[in-house]
């Protein structure tokens, strides 16, 4: 799918009403089409740009601002393995190294068969469990390389299919609500929580 | 040393469902909003002033004088800013994921001084479970009638939105966080003027908190801003939460109050940071994020203040302490951060955006041994374009203070340490290579 859906359509509405402008809605709703398709579609930027009352060029333009928001399809797994200051002091570049040969990748590349993308991350705000390795945003720490080599095997056998959701799915709860009338109190369809 | 200080922010998360409006209803959750709307707007910031809040965002302004600047206009904003993350800093992470309900208290509270009827709490991306949280806690307050028209039979209204941001550290910069919050790129907008209070969010006048900063004001409310001010010393009042990590036995969160407790007491004490891990000593610590410059063991014993830090040339900034021992190559170090101010420069200034890949490129061959020991002074030359006289606060050459922050990691390895740096050059190499990984 590469429009966004008409269930997203009317979600996109929905959060372009909570704002006093149109164009705040513009990084929501990136999210949301990335929830839909895992990354930016050239079709979904032209939805976006019509929601928001831009030019297609300019939500590409905002969106390749942003290292969340991909414009070119990511693996299933997005690893981001943070080697800022406190988690190199406990050993992240040993365990970015181990990642390359584990998956046979370099950060900012997805495994052939679209399973994993490796990134080397900037701070997570993890650092008290430093390495701390994000798998579709979702934190775990402290990782060493047997606990990446565990993560892989776990994400392979769909373990932990519960708690991380699929590459693109940042948030599974929903706003609900708003002032009554106004428009943004309508009560979103096709919210999950 | 340690004090009986009560636990403002915190003082929930021994609770495995802190985040839950069950469990902060049944610890007192939202009794400061109510108290604060039988209370008039003024006598609600007159408590705030009383209480000299500082803002716990990093620059540390205060929180009641914020307010007052913010221009008289027939809309204005209030806008949370939760877009952590300058590095080892992971304080609002904590907040926003266990105690999310708190900070909406705050915001509406904040709100109602304020007289906005619309807020936006700025979440990083990055938090997925944190974005979450935050958005349960605004549909579960208005379920409850916290938010939304006439909160709790008030006459008062507002409506709070959660914005998720994209994964972007410029964020973090208010102007920047505002630009974002209207659908732009993160670029920070050229001052003056120099407060969003006068111009801010569409145009309108705007104040920007800090999570945490908003995470106080229940407490503030309910127990009066004199027994807040009451507790710390100076200007440097209540209690903060604390960031600890790299090389000690027991990394994390530590609420504390401040001045009173110093960086020995949150580094060595047994029930904080347990000391520097076994068998070693500690080189070097980072006061306040990666953007401040760096402390020694001299500087152990001085308090947790703010002014005490800034006359001693550095800054407590968002209160997060990276512990460095003697195993830390100081090369290293200061290169990895000077990679992540390259990578994380939003590009519109050209010292930054240039100065920023110079600089992570010098200190790269300084650490791989192809050095020259001119390459010392050319780094220096380098930081002194972004910040001229390398002085603390640093000189403003860039839109942002992002920019005059790079220099601090390098001008203070290279004062401190100058020998270790020849020695990669004489060397060719570092003579402290990284080992295995490092279990604290």
């Amino acid at each position: 799918m590469a429009r966004l859906s008409p269930e997203n359509l009317h979600r996109a509405e929905a959060i372009v009403a909570l704002y006093p402008e149109r164009r705040s809605g513009l990084i929501p709703i990136c999210h949301l089409a990335q929830a839909q398709d895992g990354y930016l579609t050239e079709e979904a930027m032209e939805d976006i740009a019509k929601i928001c009352g831009v030019s297609p060029a300019e939500v590409r333009g905002t969106a390749s601002f942003y290292d969340m928001l991909h414009t070119e399809p990511v693996g299933k797994y997005v690893f981001a393995v943070c080697t800022n200051i406190a988690c190199m002091l406990a050993g992240a570049y040993e365990v970015l190294d181990h990642a390359e040969h584990r998956l046979g990748i370099h950060p900012g590349q997805t495994t052939a068969d679209g399973m994993f993308t490796l990134e080397e991350a900037e701070c997570l705000a993890g650092c008290d469990k430093a390495v701390c390795v994000q798998v579709n945003h979702r934190f775990f720490g402290p990782i060493d390389q047997d606990g990446f080599d565990r993560l892989v095997d776990d994400l392979t056998a769909g373990r932990l299919d519960d708690t991380v959701p699929p590459h693109g799915v940042l948030s599974r709860v929903q706003r609900q609500v708003g002032l009554p009338g106004h428009q943004s109190s309508e009560r979103a369809e096709g919210a999950t929580a | 040393m340690l004090t009986d200080a009560p636990r403002i922010v915190t003082a929930r998360l021994e609770h495995a469902d802190s985040h839950s409006l069950e469990r902060y209803l049944a610890t007192g959750g939202y009794e400061g909003l109510r108290k604060a709307l039988s209370m008039t707007r003024e006598a609600v910031h007159d408590e705030v002033n009383a209480a000299s809040l500082l803002g716990r965002g990093g620059a540390g302004f205060p929180a009641g004088r914020k307010w007052s600047m913010l221009r008289k206009a027939p809309t204005s904003y209030l806008v949370i800013n939760g877009d952590e993350s300058e590095p080892a800093t992971f304080k609002d992470h904590l907040l926003i994921e266990r105690d999310p309900h708190q900070i909406v208290e705050g915001t509406i509270i904040a709100a109602y001084a304020l007289g906005v009827d619309k807020a936006f709490i700025f979440c990083r991306g990055e938090f997925a479970l944190g974005l979450e949280r935050l958005t349960q806690a605004v549909n579960d307050a208005y379920a409850h009638g916290a938010l939304g028209a006439s909160i709790f039979g008030s006459e008062f209204s507002l409506d709070l939105v959660v914005h998720p941001g994209a994964g972007a550290y410029i964020c973090g910069e208010e102007t920047a966080l505002l630009e974002s919050l209207e659908g732009k790129r993160g670029f920070p907008r050229i001052k003056p003027p120099y407060f969003p209070a006068v111009i801010g969010l569409y145009g309108e006048p705007t104040v920007v908190n800090n999570v945490e900063t908003m995470s106080n004001l229940p407490w503030i409310v309910l127990n009066g801003g004199a027994v807040f001010a009451a507790l710390g010393q100076g200007s440097s009042t209540g209690t903060r939460l604390f960031a600890l990590s790299g090389h000690v036995k027991r990394p994390g969160w530590y609420e504390l109050e401040m001045s009173k407790t110093t960086f020995r007491d949150l580094i060595y004490d047994p029930s904080l940071g347990g000391g520097v891990r076994s068998g070693h000593e500690l080189k070097a610590f980072i006061p306040g994020g990666v953007s401040a410059p760096w402390f020694y063991p001299e500087h152990l014993d001085m308090g947790l203040d703010q002014d005490a830090v800034g006359k001693a040339g550095s800054m407590l900034g968002s209160g997060s302490i990276v512990v460095m021992d003697e195993t830390t190559c100081i090369v290293r170090a200061a290169w990895r951060i000077s990679r992540f101010f390259h990578r994380e420069s939003c590009g519109q200034c050209t010292p930054c955006r240039e100065g920023s890949g110079w600089i992570e490129k010098i200190l790269r061959r300084i650490e791989d041994g192809l050095g020259r020991e001119e390459d010392l002074e050319l780094l220096l030359d380098a930081c002194d374009n972004l910040a001229p006289g390398l002085t603390w606060p640093p000189k403003q050459t860039t839109i942002c203070v992002f920019g005059p922050s790079i220099p601090s990691s390098i001008v203070s390895g290279i004062h401190q340490f100058r020998d270790e740096f020849l020695l990669h050059v004489k060397e060719g190499g570092c003579p402290l290579p990284p080992d295995e990984v490092r279990h604290v």
